[in-house]
This record gives structure tokens, sequence and C-alpha cells, in this order.
């Protein structure tokens, strides 16, 4: 068995330098390129001595669709040396729901109420850079308290996402209870957000020109006193999962994205921030929303592990929290919609838009040829080019580490497929 | 029995009504500490209620509601599977439960049978269960399953040296194996000459319990140490394919054998059935169960309190956890225990 | 590696200690229950008095899941001489809550302040074909809508 592995390792190494030949480039770039894994390595990786003694040889394992650590429809195609990974593969596709075909024949208030639902976890997110898309085609601003709404509620799905994933995490490596604490303190936002809006998850709230309605009655009051049971329940996570140190050990070192290798990939959000790239594009990007008023700090750790990404998005909770006391504080009076037409044809015309959505950088490419609907919406998802790092991620490690790894980089299935 | 009972009847029909006692206790004992602490302590640990419905009075029926279904459920074998393997696997491993429940003293005659090496033999049946997970693992015909079963036996043997390592201080005190001696003596012995509440040996043993606890934890596969049955990767382990009674008899044995250990435990480290300030053998007889149940209530409560708040290690770490701390802190314990038995 | 400092592992564990005895939070749904935001979107009402069949809320509906039928009638003129006034009347106003979406478009589109928003969320039914609601449910739901909250100071107040 070991003498076929052998020539096929030889015969593999032969056609690529016969490729790398004839392209004029090293070998390596080409085994890179192709996305093989180079034979030479299962030498490496079946070190424990039953495993050649007994030449296990390689097993497939299939994690998913149906899989508790993936979360939603992800297949993993695993190559399996013992409980060594030797390579993997992600098959998506499960989910898709085709919002692109979607947006084609429906009119802009419609496509908002759809596009509530790629990301489900933080919905309102998701509407913010298409209605401003919307809004720099038709040249209108929505007025200052209208920007200052929609911002609180970015940064409250914001908080009720990493708050899921702050318990969540912890239920992939192995406690039950902080997925509890995490549901239980995530409800607080939620009903804020129902209070306003009139529902839980999909809030449908932005129209082009503004927001649909005011806040009620006692609105700020209550976000005032939810947000220090959110900042209290960060403290919680804190004590119960990032300073255990069994997670420390399950996590520290597990996973690392260098951070240039991740900005290749397309990595974006909390991921490229743990692996020390000072990125974000409410500071960096084109100004959108209310962040240019706002003074918040963005959060970057060195390492580029599992623990660093569960940090990163630690902070950045606490930091959502302390941006939304501030705009109460600098919540403006007024109006909540500009003056637009009844029946809204946006003018011809191309636009990008993309935002800081919790899950990474979320884009919108809209084209727009006169009609009350869009001609064609290109929706560029975080979670997609997250979920492409894995092939490269998982190369040797553990199992157990794959769940770990699957869970930090916090993908969500609607997002990858929409 | 004999003596309290004052009945001449012969020792077979003891021994049947003995045995009979102790395999009712097993799914009972399991139940109890089913429902009291993965239903009820787990669900008020996670700010919530756990089932309130069956039975009216705070969901105490549900267990007994989910034993009767899983009773009532189609028997399915995979098709690859390894028939009789399959079959048996479970059984063995209640089999070893049941085995360690023969020598646990529940009063000073309540006992089935008070063997001079209990210590031994109840540590040497309780590895038996390897055998069992090995078994359903491997007959499953199932790459989880058999990932699953390979951890749990590469876990389980490694932790059955701290397991022993820290009951050998136990007995170095006590001067015998017998669980009724190492009652007594912790019933009759002094705390430096203070004989009020007798001398439990986790005041001097307080290494080897919390050492015992580990690796009972260890050997029940229960977080942090739970990677056999890690669920949000395998989901189940070695149990993945078993479904109806067959689930039902892995569910008592997991949970019987929790019990065990913490009966094991309470008798070694707390006294067992010995109440401080009862001496007379027939109300002893009477008391000393709930006592002893009360102590293991204690012990359970401590495992699964540490089972529901930590996330799991894994297989290296929980392997290096074993070889390379508990089993010197173990033989340091020994080491020290002796000194002092020598010298005091 | 997996040597436990004494800080961070006790410190969960009294988290947990403390959570066990803090109490659930759990609302017991059937026996007690808990009451949405008044603008929370249960179910839409219809005022039918209002409606003249304009269709605009079927059209603007991402689902398609109102059906509307109506026809027109002559009424006599307001005043003497005058023109003959045509009317429409609903026929039939059904809602499939089995497709509705809850998204708000058509009671936000209504011109004529036909339909309504309300938090009632208890009216789910074993058989789907239950789940469309015609004329007489919609109006019935019209007694469980809230008045018009007042809103957050700083508000401009609706016309």
């Amino acid at each position: 068995m070991s003498d076929e592995r052998a020539s096929e390792a030889e015969r593999s190494r032969a056609s690529t330098a016969e490729r790398a030949a004839a392209a004029g480039v090293s070998p390596a770039a080409v085994s890179e390129a192709m996305g093989e894994v180079d034979p030479s390595i299962y030498r490496h990786l079946a070190d424990a001595q039953m495993n050649v003694e007994l030449d296990t040889g390689d097993m497939i394992l299939n994690l998913g669709p149906q899989h508790p650590a993936t979360h939603g429809t992800l297949r993993l195609v695993v190559r399996l040396d013992g409980e060594r990974v030797i390579a993997a593969d992600p098959v998506i596709g499960y989910m898709h729901r085709g919002y692109e075909k979607l947006t084609e024949v429906r009119s802009y208030p419609q496509i908002t109420t759809l596009i509530n639902r790629i990301d489900w976890l933080s919905s309102f997110a998701n509407e913010v850079p298409f209605i401003h898309g919307a809004e720099l085609l038709m040249g209108i601003e929505a007025p200052p308290r209208a920007q200052y709404i929609r911002t609180i509620l970015t940064e409250l799905s914001r908080i009720a996402t990493f708050l899921l994933f702050l318990g969540e995490m912890g239920l992939q490596v192995g406690a039950l209870t902080p997925a509890f604490y995490g549901f239980r303190d995530r409800e607080h936002v939620l009903n804020l957000i129902e209070a306003a809006t009139g529902g839980r998850f999909h809030p449908n709230f932005n129209r082009i020109g503004g927001t649909k309605d005011d806040l009620p009655w006692g609105w700020v009051a209550e976000t005032r006193n939810t947000m220090k049971v959110v900042l209290d329940a960060c403290t919680d996570f804190d004590n119960l999962v990032a300073g255990n140190e069994i997670f420390e050990a399950r996590t520290k070192g597990i996973g690392i994205i260098p951070g240039d290798v991740g900005a290749g990939y397309g990595v974006s959000g909390s991921n490229l921030r743990a692996s020390g790239v000072d990125w974000d594009l409410r500071r960096d990007g084109k100004p959108y929303l209310v962040y240019p008023e706002l003074d918040f700090k963005v959060w970057t750790h060195p390492d580029g592990d599992s623990f660093a990404r569960y940090w990163v998005r630690l902070q950045e909770t606490r930091e959502a929290a302390r941006m939304v006391i501030q705009m109460l504080d600098q919540l403006p009076a007024g109006p909540v919609m500009a003056k637009v037409p009844r029946i809204i044809k946006v003018p011809v015309g191309e636009v990008w838009v993309e935002t800081e959505n919790p899950l990474g950088q979320m884009g919108y490419y809209v084209i727009s040829k006169g009609a009350i609907g869009p001609f064609r919406v290109k929706i560029r998802s975080a979670s997609f080019s997250n979920v492409s790092i894995l092939p490269w991620l998982l190369r040797g490690v553990y199992v157990p580490d794959v769940i770990t790894i699957l869970a930090s980089l916090y993908f969500i299935l609607g997002d990858i497929d929409r | 029995m004999d003596g309290t009972l004052a009945l001449d009847l012969g020792w077979g029909t003891i021994l049947a009504i003995k045995t009979l006692i102790v395999l009712a206790a097993i799914p009972a004992g399991a139940f109890i500490l089913g429902y009291v602490f993965l239903l009820k302590m787990m669900s008020h640990m996670q700010s919530r209620l756990g089932p309130m419905d069956p039975g009216g009075f705070h969901g105490w029926f549900q267990l007994v509601g989910d034993g009767i279904k899983f009773l009532q459920k189609e028997d399915i074998m995979p098709a690859q599977a390894d028939r009789r393997v399959f079959a048996i696997a479970p059984a063995i491993v209640v089999i070893s439960t049941f085995l360690v429940f023969l020598v646990i003293p529940t009063g000073p005659d309540l006992i089935v049978k008070d063997l001079e090496v209990g210590v031994f033999y109840a540590l040497a049946v309780s590895s038996l269960s390897v055998i069992g997970v090995l078994m359903a693992g491997w007959a499953s015909a199932n790459k989880f399953a058999l990932l699953g079963a390979l951890r749990a036996a590469a876990q389980l043997i490694a932790y059955e040296l701290p397991l022993l390592l820290a009951v050998v201080g136990v007995v170095v005190q006590a001067q015998t194996m017998s669980l009724q001696g190492i009652v007594g003596a912790q019933q009759n012995g002094a705390i430096f000459g203070w004989d009020a509440i007798g001398n439990p040996f986790i005041l001097t043993q307080f290494v080897g319990f919390a050492l015992f606890l580990v690796a009972a934890q260890a050997e029940l596969t229960q977080t942090p140490f739970d990677m056999p049955v890690a669920e949000s990767e395998l989901v189940s382990g070695y149990m993945v394919e078993y479904t109806g009674f067959r689930f039902l008899f892995f569910f008592i044995g997991e949970f019987g054998t929790a019990f065990a250990f913490s009966a094991l435990a309470a008798t070694l480290f707390l006294g067992g059935w010995a109440i401080p300030g009862v001496d007379d053998t027939g109300l002893a007889n009477v008391l000393g169960p709930l006592v002893l149940f009360t102590k293991l209530m204690f012990v359970a409560f401590l495992m699964f309190w540490v089972r529901f708040t930590y996330p799991r290690l894994r297989e290296d770490q929980l392997q290096a956890v074993a070889w390379k701390y508990l089993i010197p802190i173990g033989l340091a314990n020994i080491l020290v225990t002796g000194a002092l038995k020598v010298a005091l | 590696m997996a040597k436990p400092k004494l800080p961070g592992l006790i410190g969960g564990l009294g988290i947990t200690f403390k959570t066990m005895l803090k109490g659930a939070v759990t609302v017991q749904y059937p026996h007690e229950r808990e009451d949405p935001a008044p603008r929370a979107r249960g179910v839409i009402a219809l005022k039918e008095e209002n409606c003249t069949v304009c269709m605009l809320c079927a059209r603007e509906c991402p689902d398609w899941c109102i059906y509307i039928e109506g026809h027109k009638e002559k009424r006599p003129p307001r005043r003497e001489g005058g023109r003959e006034r045509t009317v429409s009347i609903l026929d039939r106003f059904d809602i499939d809550y089995a497709l509705c979406m809850y998204c708000g478009i058509c009671v936000e589109v209504c011109p004529f302040d036909a339909l309504f928003w309300s938090p009632e969320y208890e009216y789910s039914e074993p058989d789907i074909a239950e789940l469309l609601h015609d004329k007489d449910k919609l109006g019935e739901w019209m007694e469980t809508v809230p008045e018009p909250e007042p809103l957050e100071a700083g508000a401009e107040s609706k016309k």
C-alpha cells in the first residue's frame, strides 16, 4: 500500500513539475493554485506509529449537511488520517434561494422585505447597504433622525448576533450553559427591536428616504437599561467562557489565519481583525449612516487563532453597547422620512455599496434601469468569502479542532448560499 | 438483613431478595439522578425550568415516561451491523454497574456481600464497561460511532489509574480494603483525639477526593471529558446507532454508574452510612440508606455542576491531563499518606 | 496546557451556581402569557368600510397572498341633477396566512387606512386551509388592534 502511495506521489510530483515548467512558475505555486495537497505531507501527517504500521489509509468523513456543528446545511467533506485532517472541501448550495433572481422581478420595498432573510440573525444590517445604494442613485439623503435610528438598530442587531455567537461557540466547544445565556440575554435586544419595528427577527424597517416609523414612547429609556444588561452579560461570558482554561486550551493556537492570507482569501469583519489587520468599514470605508460622527474603537488582536476571534467579538459587543448609548444621547429630533414621490422610480445608474455587517463585509451592486425595481442586484455576502478559506485552514488539524474553527469563523448559511 | 428481621430464610432466598433490590435500585437511582441533576439542576443553571408538566408536580414523570417511550420503539439495527455484538454491548455496560452495586454498604448489615477486597473488586468490575463501549462502536458499522468508541477506549483506560491511585490513600489510612471496614474506620476514628464526628477521610485525603472526582468524571465520559460522546461533533459517539430500549440500557448504565461512583465516593471519603452519634445497629440500619443517599447526592451535585459548566478537553489534552498531571499527583498522595501513617 | 489555575475554572462554577439560585426566566406558555409590544406584527385586520377595492395591497404583496374580488355598483347622485356615483363593493378579501411573510407592505401601502396591524398571534390551525382568513375573520381582528401609541420625544407628529 505504501509503495502504491509513494509511486502515486512520484507521478503527481512529476505531472506538477511538467505543468510548472510549461507555465514558467515554481511547482509549489502550481500545487497551490490547483488546490492540490502536497503528497509528501502524507508521511508527516501519519506521525503516530500505529497509523503507519496498521496502514489505516484515508477515511472520508462527511460532516453535514445535517450536523450540529455546521450552522445550517454546510457539507464538509474531509479526508482523515486517524484523527488528523488531510484535506477538506466545503460543499455549499444546500440553502440557495435564488435571491439575485428574485430581486429582478420585485420592487424596492418588496426586496427590502426579502433581503432581511439573507443573514437572519442580524437582519436589520442586511437592509442598510441596499437602501443606501438606492438612495445614492436617487440623490436623496435620509434625515438625521432616520440615520440615527438606522445606526442604532444596526448596532442592536450586531449585539444580538454576537450574543448568540458568544453562547454557541461555547456550545460547540462542549460547554452547554453559555448557549442558554446567549439566547436569554438576546431576548432583551429582540424585544427592543420588536417594540420599534414590529418584528423580532425581520424588521423590514428601512425605506428609501428614511425609516418606516418613529420610535415608540419609552424606547430610549428601555434601551439604556437593556444596554446595561448586555454589558453585564458580556462580563459573564468573559468569566464563564473566555476566562476558562479549558476553553483557552481548546482555542488558543487553533486555526491561525495570518493577516495577509486572510485578506487574500477575502476574509473580512471580526475574523480579519482578529488576525491583526486594522480594517473596519465603519471607519475606513466610504462614510455611511452616522459612523463619522461617532467615537468608537476598532478592536484587533495579534494572534489569528480561534480565541482571538472570540475575544474580538466579545469586545465588539461591548463597543456596540457603548455606541448605542452614545447615539441615544445624541439622538436629534425631526422627521424620519425625506420627501420622496409616491411611486419611487430609481433613476438609471449603477452603484456599489459595502458596509461593515456583523458577519463581515457585505456589499450590494445595484443596476437600475429606471423601473420600480432594480434591473440586477449582485449581493456580496461576507460568509461566502469567509468559508472559502476552509480548505487552506483545515489541513493538518484534528477533528475536534475542525468544529472549533467552524464555530469561530461564524458564518450563517443563508449568507453563504443566499 | 439476617439479624434484624429475625426470620429464618435460607441463604438462597436472601440472596435472591438482595439481588432483586439491587436490580430495582439501578434504574431507580439512574432516574433519580437523571431527574434531579440532568433535568432540574441543569435547567436552573441555564435559567430555565426543565420539564414541568408530566406528572403535574414539576414534571417528575418525565424520565419514567421517556423510559416507557423507549421500550415501545421499533428495534432498528443498521443493515451492516454485527447483530450479536450490537445486541450484547449495552448489556455489558449495565452488568458492570450491577456488579459494583453488590459491594456498596448501605447500613451495618445492609450489603449484598462484604468482600475482603471490596474496593479492589469494585474498581475492577467497573472497568468492564470499556469492553461494552468498544463493542458498541465497532458493531455499529458507522464511522462516527467507531471514532467515538476508539476515543472512549483510550480515555477510559487512561483514567483507571488515577481512580485507583486516589483510592489507595484511603486504603492505607483505613488499613483494610473491605468497604464495611472503611466505613467502620471512619465511624470509629478520631481527628487528633476528637471523635464527635468520627474521621471522614475527606479531611485527610482531600487530594484523593479531588482526584477521585476528576477520574470518576472521566470514567463516566462526562464533560470536560466527554470526547467519546461529543454531542456537537459525533452526536452521541458510540451510542449513535442505538435506539429504543437498547439506548435505554445505555442511559441507565451511564446514570447508574454515576450513582455507583457517587456512592463509592461517599463511602470512601464521606463516611458512607455512618451517622455521627448513632451507634445502635438497628437505627443505623434504618437511617443508613438515607444518609448514604444524601451524601451521594452531594457528591453527584459536584460532578454534575462541573459537567454543566466546562467545555470539553480535546483527546490529546485529556490524555495529557491523566498521564502528566493526575498520576504523579496520585503517586505523591500515596507517598505522603504512607509516610504520615507510619510516622503518626 | 491543561493545568488548571484556580481563578478561571472556579469563576465559571460561581456563575452557574449563581444562575441556579437566581431562578428561571421561563414563561410557562399555556398557563402564562407574554404580551408582545403593541407594534408587533401578529395578524392583519381589515376595516371593510374604508376599503375601495383599489387593489394596491394585492399588487404590492411580495408573496401575492391577498385575493381580492369586487364589483362596481351604481349609487344615486349626491345632489339633485348630479351624475350617478359608482362605488366599488368588496366581494372577497382573503389573506392567506400560510403564505404571508408578515412584512407589512400591504398595511403601509393602503391609501385609505383599511388595513391594520394587530399583535394577536394565537391563531394557529391544525388544517392549513383554515389559515386563509376571509373578510369576516379579518374584520374580527379589528377588535384586537391597539390604539396608535405615542411616539418618542423628538419625533414629528404624524399628519
